[in-house]
């Protein structure tokens, strides 16, 4: 992440993401899948690092291999074999979101995985309880805990997208977008920019 | 992110992240040149206000206690003691609202954050002055 300064001298924060160019390895049609879609490849990879059976596919496209290879339904203009997408696809001022893995948090508790508040005193009679959950349920009836508590637990390393980023500049020599705000995930991590 | 590589690898990811990062601040770099002044030295901000359709340029003088962050997210803080309250004001060092920064005089601090006068009182909240050798 960066902050840029807009003409008004207003500081945006903003994340510089790298998108493209893609390249098309597949199109999938009604006939031979029995759905539509288009599969897209990012990202160069080491040769003796693919595996024979995707050389293959990869070769089939006329491009090297490529590290990330993700599937689009409903894409909006119709592409053929070997075609690549660049950042040409988004305008300055455009809304996006962007769909990413966060960052994985470890084993965390309810008040930073489920935003619980916590116990809130440290007078009345609370110590070493400060951010407990509280109760799970009731007793007698039903007398057990319901599925789908929230409770402590691994958190993060999920799917979760960011919806409504505007585009603030693009720019196609360096296939570079620059997105108002945060996204998910780590610095270098992939993501899936919709439109 | 789902792929698992060495510490070595990811780290080229990264640095090449940050050249793009360093090329997108280089294309919104403000054009005003700044003059250097470390933490420690006393200066004027001269910083522009609108109001409406006016513009009119406020002063604020006090010493630098900081300088944080690196390229366009870079900012440094002003304190001064205004009314017997002190007041500080944070100023990103890229923003095109700063007309000009002079240098009162130049102190001679011996760390990089000068939180202490936050707390120090009398003769410990003075700066001594820096000699520059001509």
């Amino acid at each position: 992440m960066t902050s840029i300064f807009s003409e008004e001298g207003k500081n945006i924060a903003c994340t510089v993401v790298e998108a493209g160019p893609n390249v098309v390895t597949q199109v999938k049609t009604i006939e031979n899948e029995g759905y539509e879609s288009i599969q897209l490849a990012f990202g160069e990879k080491k040769e003796k690092n693919t595996s024979k059976a995707l050389k293959g596919h990869f070769q089939k496209a006329g491009t090297t291999p490529k590290a990330k290879v993700v599937e689009f339904k409903e894409f909006s203009e119709a592409k053929a074999l070997g075609d690549t997408i660049t950042v040409d696809l988004f305008q300055v001022g455009d809304f996006v979101d962007v769909v990413g893995t966060s960052k994985g948090k470890g084993f965390q508790g309810v008040v930073k995985r489920h935003g619980f508040g916590g116990v809130g005193m440290q007078t009345h009679g609370q110590h070493n309880r400060l951010r407990a959950p509280g109760s799970l349920g009731a007793s007698s009836f039903p007398s057990r805990v319901f599925k789908g508590m929230r409770m402590a637990g691994r958190t993060g390393g999920e799917r979760v997208k960011t919806q409504n980023l505007e585009v603030v500049a693009v720019f196609p020599e360096k296939n570079i977008i620059v997105l108002k705000g945060a996204i998910p995930g780590p610095k270098g991590g992939f993501v899936i920019i919709e439109k | 992110m789902s792929y698992v590589c060495t510490p070595k690898i990811r780290a080229k990811h990264i640095l090449k992240m940050e050249n793009l990062v360093q090329f997108v601040e280089q294309q919104f770099v403000s054009k005003n040149e700044l003059i250097q002044f470390n933490a420690g030295d006393t200066i004027i901000v001269s910083y522009k206000i609108r109001e409406g359709n006016k513009e009119r340029i406020q002063n604020f003088q006090g010493v630098v206690i900081q300088r944080r962050g690196q390229g366009t997210t870079e900012t440094f803080t002003v304190r001064k003691i205004s009314d017997g309250v002190g007041v500080e004001r944070i100023f990103p060092v890229k923003s095109p609202f700063i007309s000009e920064i002079k240098v009162v005089k130049r102190g001679k601090v011996r760390r990089a954050r000068l939180f202490y006068l936050r707390d120090a009182i009398g003769k410990n909240a003075r700066i001594k002055e820096k000699k520059v050798a001509r």
